[in-house]
């Protein structure tokens, strides 16, 4: 379990250096980082058992899982707002609302 | 085995520290910062089997909470807004 949670961190932080933009980055890292360390904690309390440092790492899983996608999203809303554009290969535009918002930001 | 872990959750930091170093924008950076400290919570967890010592996980579950804080203060500030609304 401990195994699988490191590799999902190495994981996420390789994606991290290697992806195009702000928002992939986002998304890879924090997915990946998010579900790595929760892994991690949990394999903690699988060892420990009910003990107080299980229980805790029980809440520390908890406190991640509320706060790592809040705290992602603020992210993104803050980069798309400070007018950061996405990486444009696939071909996409911008739907019109989407630059009224930025322009008006 | 532990030792095995360990480096690859400090080599998860050193990628980390080269994003916060290179990152084209801001952005990129408070990313990076935000995901540095959901590695360090790990980083606890594996110095908890190490040494036995109850207290780091206190520590972790401060550090998430910290960390949370540090990520919504930074998200505001890239923003242009201020604190209070």
């Amino acid at each position: 379990m401990i195994c699988i949670g490191v590799m999902f961190n190495l994981l996420g932080c390789i994606g991290l250096v290697r992806l195009p933009d702000v928002y992939n980055r986002l998304q890879a890292a924090a997915k990946c980082a998010t579900l790595g360390t929760c892994g991690t904690l949990f394999g903690i309390f699988l060892i420990t058992g009910i003990s107080p440092a299980g229980i805790k790492a029980l809440l520390a899983i908890a406190f991640i899982l509320l706060t790592a996608p809040t705290g992602a999203q603020a992210l993104s809303r803050a980069a798309y707002r400070s007018g950061i554009k996405a990486w444009k290969k696939n071909g996409t535009e911008d739907s019109k609302e989407e630059k009224e918002i930025r322009e008006a930001a | 085995m532990i030792e095995i872990l360990m480096i690859g959750l400090i080599l998860c930091c050193f990628l980390c520290l080269y994003r916060i170093w290179r990152g084209p924008t801001s952005a990129d950076r408070a990313v990076a910062v935000d995901i540095l400290g959901i590695v360090v919570i790990g980083f606890c967890a594996l110095m908890l089997l190490m040494t036995k010592e109850g207290f780091l996980m206190d520590i972790a579950i401060a550090w998430t909470l910290q960390s949370y804080i540090a990520v919504l203060a930074l998200a505001k500030y890239l923003e242009g807004k201020n604190f209070d609304e």
